[in-house]
């Protein structure tokens, strides 16, 4: 993306013939774009509009470069407005162009190339520049501020290879840019001035608990620390405190604010205070120029959050459209959210004040769980919260702030979300219609209940209404609210198998014995609606492949690439290859053969799974044929919904409380059950006493021995939830064990839905029907249930075969070559 | 990287390949002049091209799904990385604002034939 992006569009607008008024925007950023959006809504192509962008890069989510810093985004995916949308509206956007000054006699802007444009209006968005505090030899290498995609990329090159961070700022954004630091393996510091976190937003008690919480995710805080001077000289090496301490680091960045950007402005004339001063219209003491963004002030205020900075653009906007020309700003009430994963914080308005000056304090602490909850009214008004470590009552609490609700008398209700903490589901019901749902884009429940009972999916909802398109911290309310709104009415189509046939899984399976359709073309083309989904595919591949095993029809356009070639597709395009390790025994041989392939097929990592084998990751795809080969070993199935991984610990052989073979049990599971396809993928473990080294009651499937015998557990998950198992049936012997879990994976292949992991299945199901069915035989099907699952197991077939037998001539092929006439080149 | 529908700015279709070499309903990336195309073959005989990289995350589109979205109607490619929808025919992103490089096929009996479209 990065050059690639520089150009300049405006050979390719072309030249209008109606003399449209000019509109010049110096700035690409958030306020900036947002303001031409709601120009372009409400007069479309009304101005001929040139935006300014001195960065390389145009236009991007500013908010979520702490998740980019963090690694987990790509710069790529941040961006807002892509060029088409500015192409599409003949806007001519400017890359890289910076304003060196504004004419405002002449009406002119020139850039710093010496260009000279003129205007009929023109929009100041020149943002913020960080604060850097007077700091002796800040500008060594090493030291950085936190602002651009420019910065993060110059913070993650040079962290590679170093061990030490320090951050000099203890703020909202410090602490997000620390946070992220620590994914870049580097012990990291920060350094606060005053005595507790984040002054801005919190008081000191809860501050001392975010301390906790966050010194606990392995950060180092010092406090009261003024710093004085980088040590270090041709590369930063320390600070020193005005204190006379020092600490030792590697490098620095420096996160104390921001200053708005206003040079341009008072070198113009204009009139400027802390930030370019504009009366309600947004409009600057020249009525030709109007500002929006962090480097505006506004009725004494500079903003340094995104939702006030929408708000002024859309008043910019009818203002200067003349769409609703007496529309005022009349300043914006802030909440904001910390953004760092495993922390939730909000802060809303004010919520420091301790008591006194005719305001009641409400509090809720609970110091062990790192929740603290607090409410500050004045006048029976909401005027601060913060909400620590349970955010359930955020909606509830911005909207009674924002509108100034009258609070009921007890206020300590407020501080609870009417239902039970951490469902979202009920969450999202408790709220009130009003309520703010997406902070960022000041987007309320009830519009959003509308366009989910008319019909909206998830990505439509967020593409109409911008929700969660910001710091996105409202993703799991509007996936609740999917649930909670959407189905019923909205949707048949949820109770269906695939979203193209309209069919439950029973009805399905059914229909499917009955006219013997054995391919996913056949499925669809008989008793779909008649469209060829690509979503659709996958599920029914699995079930035909559950229901004919060996006869199924193999159509390999409806699988996913990993079930196409057998392996992980990774970020860049190439794949991770994890061979069979059975029961997470292995040998020198083996150990000798997976060096070896590592070295000759370049893999860029070797890996020791959380499944107890060894991962070689980024192995391009034409040479995943050649390293199977040279392996010698089975396909571990890491891939694709199927039996993965049978976990184990060491069990009697060698351990002195073990009372069961856990890992002969374990060898045997993998060599029965590998291969095996299932409607989500299935993980097991196998322990040889109660200690559970293998962590068998967090598994889809999980054995532990028990004197005399086995307990078998079904349904446990430590992923994205943790469930603890339940259990199922204990049993006398190994084959026992492996008989009941064969009758349970079976049970399970039939009954479960697409993508329904075991812990959902079990919890739906309930194990009391499990005990049922597969202990009790209450409905006799137990021994159908043991012959299918033996047979699923007798069809088994090592995928990596394929190898040397490749299914269809390209199938392992990378982009094929073509020269001027072209050749054609299959499998290498 | 603005996409272009027309014919401006495309270069004369040039042979890449016999239908065969793409199973039907996948997709197999090409490299025409040094540019990676992903060409898509649907079950009813249609070919489609497409520049093989996803504007989300550099995804290889010519390893997603194909077939007709069942939303929209439209064919369409899902991105094997984070499944964005894009339609085969002008490579607009479905439900997502993105935009991917579409380029012009025309199919001589067996032989396809691609205008790659846009500079250089
Ligand atoms: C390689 C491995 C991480 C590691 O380095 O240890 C891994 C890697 C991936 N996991 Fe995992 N998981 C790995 C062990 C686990 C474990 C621990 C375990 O297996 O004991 C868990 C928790 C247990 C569980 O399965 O729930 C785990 C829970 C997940 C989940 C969450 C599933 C859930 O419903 O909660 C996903 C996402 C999903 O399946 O939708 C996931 C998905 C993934 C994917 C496949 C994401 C993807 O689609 O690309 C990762 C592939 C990375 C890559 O590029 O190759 N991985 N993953 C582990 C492979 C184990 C193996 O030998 O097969
Ligand atoms: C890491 C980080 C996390 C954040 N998290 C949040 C959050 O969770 N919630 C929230 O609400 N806000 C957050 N913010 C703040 C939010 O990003 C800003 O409020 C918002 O981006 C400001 O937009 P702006 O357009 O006013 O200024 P900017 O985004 O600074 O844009 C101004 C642009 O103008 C350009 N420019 C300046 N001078 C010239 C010139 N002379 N010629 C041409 N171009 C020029 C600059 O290069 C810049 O690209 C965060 C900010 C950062 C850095
Ligand atoms: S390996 Fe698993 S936990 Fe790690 S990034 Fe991938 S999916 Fe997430
Ligand atoms: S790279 Fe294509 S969807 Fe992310």
């Amino acid at each position: 993306m990065a050059a690639a992006c520089v150009f300049n569009l405006q050979s390719t607008v072309p030249k209008l013939v109606s003399a449209r008024e000019k509109l010049l925007v110096i700035g690409g950023g958030m306020a900036g774009a947002r303001a031409i959006e709601e120009i372009e809504a409400r007069a479309p192509s009304r101005f001929a509009i040139t935006m300014y962008a001195a960065e390389p890069y145009a236009v991007y989510n500013r908010i979520l470069l702490s998740d980019v810093l963090a690694g987990a985004k790509n710069p790529e995916g941040i961006f807002l407005n892509s060029l088409s949308w500015f192409a599409e509206r003949q806007i001519d956007l400017r890359i890289g162009e910076k304003i060196a000054s504004i004419d405002c006699a002449r009406k002119l802007v020139l850039t710093e190339s010496g260009a000279a444009q003129s205007y009929d209006y023109l929009i100041i968005a020149t943002g913020s520049l960080p604060l850097v505090p007077d700091i002796a030899n800040v500008a060594t290498p090493g030291v950085f501020v936190f602002r651009t995609i420019d910065d993060c990329r110059l913070i993650a090159s040079y962290a590679k290879g170093r061990r030490r961070a320090a951050v000099i700022g203890g703020g909202l954004l410090g602490l997000e840019a620390a946070r992220g630091l620590l994914g870049h393996n580097l012990k990291v510091t920060v350094v606060e001035v005053m005595p507790y976190l984040m002054a801005q937003q919190l008081d000191p008690e809860s501050a001392a608990l975010l301390a906790r919480t966050m010194e606990a995710m392995g950060l180092e805080i010092l406090f009261e620390k003024a710093t004085e001077r980088v040590l270090g000289n041709g590369a930063a090496q320390g600070l020193r405190f005005k204190d006379g301490t020092e600490i030792e680091t590697d490098m620095v960045v420096i996160s104390c604010g921001i200053r708005p950007n206003v040079r341009l402005a008072v070198e113009a004339g204009l009139r400027v205070e802390r930030g370019i001063v504009c009366d309600d219209r947004m409009r600057t003491s020249d009525p030709a120029i109007y500002s929006v963004g962090e480097c505006v002030e506004h009725r004494g205020r500079v903003y340094g959050l995104v939702a006030p900075l929408y708000e002024q653009a859309r008043v910019l906007a009818d203002n200067l459209t003349g769409s609703s020309p007496a529309a005022a700003y009349a300043g914006s009430k802030l909440s904001t959210r910390l953004k760092v994963m495993g922390v939730d914080l909000v802060s809303i308005g004010d919520g420091r004040a301790m008591g006194g000056e005719g305001h009641t304090v409400t509090r809720y602490v609970e110091p062990e769980l790192g929740v603290y909850k607090k409410l500050v009214v004045s006048g029976g008004k909401l005027v601060g919260a913060i909400l620590l470590g349970d955010t359930d009552a955020a909606s509830t609490l911005i909207d009674a702030y924002e509108r100034e609700i009258e609070l009921p008398r007890r206020h300590s209700e407020l501080l609870f979300s009417r239902a039970g903490a951490g469902d979202p589901n009920a969450a999202v019901e408790a709220m009130a219609e009003s309520a703010v749902v997406c902070t960022c884009h000041q987007v309320r429940k009830s519009v959003l209940v509308e366009h989910i009972r008319a019909g909206a999916a998830l990505d439509d909802l967020c593409a109409i209404t911008r929700a969660g398109t910001g710091c996105g911290g409202c993703k799991s309310h509007l996936e609740a609210m999917m649930a909670a709104y959407g189905s019923d009415r909205a949707d048949p189509a949820a109770s269906y198998y695939v979203k193209a046939v309209p069919l439950d899984k029973p009805a399905l399976v059914r229909e499917i014995k009955r006219l013997e359709l054995r391919s996913v073309s056949a499925v669809l083309s008989r008793l779909g609606i008649g469209v060829d989904d690509p979503e659709s595919k996958p599920g029914l591949a699995s079930l035909l492949k559950t229901i004919w095993g060996r006869g199924y029809v193999d159509e390999r356009d409806a699988r996913f690439i990993n079930d196409r070639v057998h392996a992980n597709i990774q970020n860049d395009g190439t794949f991770s290859v994890i061979p069979r390790i059975y029961g997470g025994v292995t040998s020198p041989a083996e150990l000798r053969r997976i060096a070896d392939a590592a070295e000759k097929y370049h893999a860029r990592m070797i890996k020791i799974t959380g499944g107890q084998r060894i991962d070689l990751l980024g192995v391009g795809k034409s040479d995943l044929p050649a390293i199977w080969r040279d392996l010698k070993m089975p396909s571990g199935h890491a891939y694709t919904k199927a039996f993965r991984t049978c976990k184990t610990c060491v069990g009697v052989e060698f351990c002195r409380y073990g009372v069961g073979d856990s890992t002969r049990l374990g060898i045997a599971i993998e060599k029965r059950f590998q291969g095996i396809e299932t409607p989500h993928k299935m993980k097991f473990a196998a322990s040889g006493c109660a200690r559970n080294c293998a962590e068998a009651t967090v598994k889809d499937v999980g054995v532990v021995a028990i004197e005399g015998g086995w307990q078998i557990h079904v349904g446990g998950a430590a992923g994205s939830r943790v469930r603890a198992a339940d259990l199922l049936a204990a049993v006398k012997s190994q084959d026992e064990a492996l008989k009941i879990m064969g009758r349970f994976i079976q049970y399970y292949r039939e009954n479960a839905r697409y993508a329904e992991r075991c812990y959902a299945f079990v919890e739906r199901v309930g194990i009391k029907r499990l005990r049922e069915v597969l202990i009790d035989d209450s409905d006799g099907d137990a021994d159908r249930l043991d012959r299918e699952v033996e047979a699923a197991a007798a069809a088994y077939r090592d995928p990596w075969s394929e190898g040397a037998a490749p299914f269809e001539p390209t199938q392992f092929a990378e982009a094929i070559a073509v020269e001027g006439a072209a050749s054609i080149r299959g499998n290498p | 990287m603005i996409l272009q529908t027309t014919q401006e700015g495309e270069n004369a279709p040039v042979f890449v390949t016999e239908i065969e070499s793409i199973p039907p309903g996948q997709g197999r990336c090409f490299t025409v002049g040094g540019k990676a195309i992903a060409l898509f073959r649907l079950r009813d005989g249609r070919i489609f091209a497409l520049d093989n990289s996803c504007p989300h995350r550099g995804g290889p589109l010519g390893a997603g799904l194909v077939g007709i979205d069942f939303n929209t109607g439209r064919e369409a490619v899902v991105c094997p990385l984070h499944a964005f929808k894009f339609s085969l025919r002008d490579g607009a992103g479905i439900s997502n604002e993105l935009r991917v490089r579409h380029h012009r096929v025309e199919l001589r009996g067996a032989a396809i034939h691609v205008a790659v479209s846009g500079g250089e």
